[in-house]
């Protein structure tokens, strides 16, 4: 059993202490151990974002990320964005922008923009591209996420 | 004719489900005992496998199978998402087995193994044992057609797919009244769809003993037909269920991970097996665009009058059928309503080498059609020293013009108004004006390209749809479509159409977005751009029948006839005075509870497309060219399109977009490279082959040209594949009209462009 792990994380809140096999990253653990679907696979090497989560609030790939780093930590999947049945602000940009077409690059997205609007500050139009330009979305062309993401932080 | 809920910028019916996380695609189903499969790919182009030892493999602890060809049925099978054929003569090449005896491509799978979990599997296709004689290989079609080619296929010993001549009037005797002839060679490279979601099934044998498939899958009804004939199952034995689909773009209109995750099941005795492809082997083992070499050869009067086409596109297909020669053919049926040539041949050939297989893609052969011809008509244009869009518009089909092998005929035409407001948008006359003459080390070009598009398959192709149309006790309605859902927004367009037929605010039709073969109606699925305008005929004629009944029961109560009535926002209206006489409700309780006449209420419809509607469109893009650097940057972007009623704003702007940002990826970036010593894929991942960020992709303009078509539903066209048809050649002319220079090869990567800048002297 050397290749196990105790860790304990909040989830959406909820505390979580599982084993985890030391070479598991984050995503397969939120995935196929607590699934928590929402959390998307598309390419398991870091390099289209769709399997973002906030980590401690600050957007994390958590396909390279090592589930036993997230011992001790506060993390956040798409699972734990709306509240009381109610959407938040930015998946309500989302929905009404006409942002979202098949809808694997959404949680990503959405949890991305949540962080930005967590940080209280104001973006230029480059900016909001530089920060989630790390997502790949292949339906969209970006131009309707990009106004979502735009609407909230200005609201 | 006005409409209430059609036209209207309708949310997505399943925009919260996807926000929310709570859309459950492929891979988010667990079954209890779940095992995984994976597969073990030849590292050979071309290679016999001469011998498998799976012993070790067998013997490692957490293995439950391992299978090759000699475990499996020695049936070969076609992949392609068409409709069966009863005509055997019409019918997708059958080249391939499950797992193959011989690899034909680095790639192929020539094992598969079913473990506990993924590194467990991992580990055991290392320890499988294979003896490989290896052989001389091709990738490239026009040496494939050599004689002595190495041989991918015994069937066909010339490695030719498909070989045909269509020709329209008498391109020989054209020729010869020609005042000029003009010729032209253009190449597309290979590329790929990109989806974010990777293709995924999982298979088990339920209590029944019947072979149940969860798949990322484009085309359910066909997938169950493909499995049966890659296993040799009666395919009333085989389920398929697709839930939501995280894009597909064509590669999901293949049949490419169902038959070995059932075959997989069933060498465990029906137990559960997740089959997921990673994306390294999503770029090779699916599906990708044809590569295509088109040589052009043009009869011109010297008024500027298209007398005679002669297209001879050489089509890469890589290692087996899929599609095949199919994509061609289509493609040279939607071009030829454009431009009114007196004559035209089209000679296509469909070539087998070493190299992933091609299949469907976005716009099926049209974008490197429209790549090609939109090319070759600048530059005549440019030679012959007349303004490219008056070229154009001076040899425009018209309305009633009609296509003699496909009778098509075409009856609604914006594409001249499309032309003139994507000219007014980017500013066409003064920008070239500003742009004469330009010297700097950033130059910028103006460039346009025009396409026509099918809507649907029909003729060349069998179009049926069905829908369902279930009311609820509160007059709401279940609607069911065989058409899928894939993100391009099919099941919002249809529920729209389903509520405006009845009459029903657009908040009351529940649209089911899961298709199971067992329970949902008979329908093709998703391709070619015909939800809208075939699925969407076949939920007109369900929801007609169920307005119908719910008007029976109104007759019956009333005494005023059915055509006295109509359903308006949930109530039912005397036409005339437009008074409620009761509400929807009302009578959808009657039919649930009355004692004596209960029926619910229902519409059930099957359509049987047998007409096409021609759609039109044009890009206009605006770049500026680094002469230092290569890079081409796009300023401005517009498409126009002509798709007649346009059943959705929002959702059409979207298709424009992600059109258009796939059109740019094609023009400047994307490539699947291969190394030519070895065959072996040198950039299948994210980071080497280069999609489209947000950082590369401009605001995209679009405009709507609505003409309702007589033959669409609600007089819609097609749309979205057309989005991504015009991109690339608008985006090559304006950087010959920033750079003087023609790329007749795409992608224009920086490189490309710093080297043929380089070789002409500019730099
Ligand atoms: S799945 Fe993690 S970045 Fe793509
Ligand atoms: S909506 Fe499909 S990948 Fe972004």
């Amino acid at each position: 059993m050397d290749n196990y792990e105790k860790i304990s994380m909040v989830v959406n809140g909820k505390n979580y202490s599982l084993e985890v096999d030391i070479r598991e990253s984050l995503l397969e653990v939120l995935r196929n151990r607590l699934h928590f679907t929402g959390v998307k696979q598309g390419c398991s090497v870091g390099e289209c974002g769709a399997c973002t989560v906030l980590v401690e609030g600050l957007p994390v790939n958590s396909c390279i990320y090592l589930a036993v780093w997230a011992n001790g930590k506060r993390i956040t999947t798409i699972e734990g964005i709306s509240k009381a049945g109610e959407l938040s602000r930015v998946q309500q940009a989302f929905v009404d922008e006409g942002a979202v077409q098949c809808g694997f690059c959404t949680p990503g997205l959405v949890l991305t923009a949540t962080a930005l609007t967590q940080t209280g500050r104001k973006y230029t139009d480059e900016e909001i591209k530089r920060e989630i330009s790390g997502h790949l979305c292949r339906c969209t062309g970006y131009n309707k996420i990009f106004n979502a993401v735009k609407r909230v932080l200005n609201e | 004719m006005a409409f209430e809920i059609v036209g209207k910028r309708a949310v997505r019916k399943d925009a919260a489900a996807k926000v929310t996380g709570r859309a459950k695609y492929a891979d988010d189903f667990f079954e209890r005992d779940m095992l995984v499969g994976k597969v073990l790919r030849s590292p050979y182009a071309h290679a016999i496998v001469k011998s498998i030892d799976t012993g070790k493999a067998k013997a490692l602890p957490g293995v439950e199978a391992v299978i090759t060809h000699e475990d499996l049925p020695k049936l070969k099978y076609a992949t392609a998402g068409h409709p069966w054929s009863l005509d055997p003569g019409h019918r997708d090449v059958a080249d391939r087995y499950i797992l193959t005896d011989k690899a034909r491509y680095v790639g192929d799978g020539v094992a598969a193994v079913v473990a506990v979990d993924a590194l467990t599997a991992e580990k055991a296709l290392k320890l499988i044992e294979v003896e490989y004689e290896v052989l001389p290989f091709v990738l490239d079609p026009e040496k494939a057609m050599l004689p002595g080619a190495p041989v991918i296929h015994e069937e066909r010993p010339d490695n030719i797919l498909g070989a045909t001549s269509e020709e329209i009037g008498n391109i020989e005797e054209d020729f010869k009244k020609a005042d000029y002839i003009f010729e032209g060679v253009y190449e597309t490279s290979i590329v790929q769809h990109c989806h974010l979601e990777i293709q995924s099934a999982y298979a088990y044998v339920d209590a029944d003993g019947r072979i149940v498939i969860v798949s990322s899958t484009q085309i359910p009804h066909i997938a169950r037909r493909i499995v049966g004939q890659a296993l040799g199952v009666p395919w009333g034995q085989i389920r398929v269920i697709k839930p939501y689909i995280g894009g597909g773009f064509g590669n999901k209109q293949d049949v490419v991970v169902e038959p070995l995750a059932a075959a997989m099941s069933l060498a465990v005795n029906g137990r559960p097996v997740r089959f997921a492809l990673t994306r390294e082997e999503c770029f090779v083992d699916t599906r990708t665009r044809h590569a295509m070499k088109l040589y052009l050869k043009t009869a011109v009067t010297k008024e500027g009058k298209l007398l005679s086409l002669h297209m001879k596109p050489i089509c890469n297909n890589g290692a087996y059928a899929s599609h095949g020669h199919t994509v061609a053919l289509s493609a040279g049926g939607k071009f030829r309503l454009l431009y009114d040539f007196n004559s035209m041949k089209y000679e296509p050939k469909t070539v087998y080498t070493n190299l992933p297989s091609a299949g469907a893609m976005r716009a099926y052969g049209c974008p490197q059609i429209f790549y090609a011809l939109e090319s070759h008509i600048e530059d005549i244009a440019r030679e012959m020293k007349i303004d490219p869009i008056e070229f154009r518009k001076q040899n425009l089909i018209s309305v009633g013009k009609k296509d003699p092998h496909s009778d098509i005929v075409v009856r609604t035409f914006g594409l001249r108004e499309c032309i003139e407001k994507g000219k007014q948008l980017i500013k066409w006359d003064e920008k070239l004006e500003k742009y004469k003459e330009q010297k700097g080390i950033k130059r910028r070009g103006l460039g346009m390209a025009c396409f026509s598009y099918a809507s649907g398959t029909y003729p060349h192709g069998f179009e049926i749809a069905g829908a369902r149309v279930v009311m609820n006790q509160d007059g709401s309605v279940q609607l069911q479509v065989g058409a899928t859902e894939i993100g391009q927004g099919s099941d919002t367009v249809l529920s729209q159409i389903a509520a405006e037929v009845l009459g029903l605010p657009y908040d009351m039709v529940h649209v089911v977005s899961q298709q199971d073969t067992d329970i949902t109606p008979f329908d093709l699925g998703a391709y070619a751009s015909r939800q809208t305008f075939v699925s969407g005929a076949a939920v007109k004629k369900a929801a007609e029948e169920a307005k119908r009944k719910v008007l029976e029961i109104a007759a019956w109560k009333t005494g005023l006839s059915i055509e006295e009535m109509d359903i308006k926002s949930a109530r039912i209206v005397e036409r005339k005075s437009g008074s409620e006489i009761c509400t929807l409700e009302d009578i959808a309780m009657e039919s649930y509870y009355d004692r004596l006449n209960a029926a619910p209420i229902e519409g059930n419809a099957s359509a049987n497309v047998r007409t096409n509607a021609m759609a039109y469109g044009v890009t206009f893009a605006e770049v500026e060219v680094d002469m230092e650097t290569g890079r081409i940057e796009i300023i401005e972007i517009y498409n126009v399109h002509d798709s007649g009623v346009i059943i959705n704003p929002l959702l059409a702007e979207g298709q424009v977009h992600g059109g258009v940002s796939m059109g740019l990826g094609y023009a400047l970036s994307e490539q699947l490279l291969f190394d030519t010593n070895t065959g072996r894929p040198l950039n299948n991942n994210f980071l080497d082959y280069k999609l489209q960020t947000i950082m590369d992709t401009p605001d995209v303009g679009y405009a709507f040209v609505q003409i309702p078509d007589p033959e669409g539903s609600v007089g819609q066209k097609s749309l979205g594949e057309n989005t991504t048809i015009s991109t690339a050649p608008a985006v090559r002319n304006a950087v010959l009209n920033a750079t003087g220079i023609a790329f007749n090869k795409i992608p224009m990567t920086p490189q490309t462009v710093f080297e043929k800048l380089k070789q002409n002297g500019l730099l």
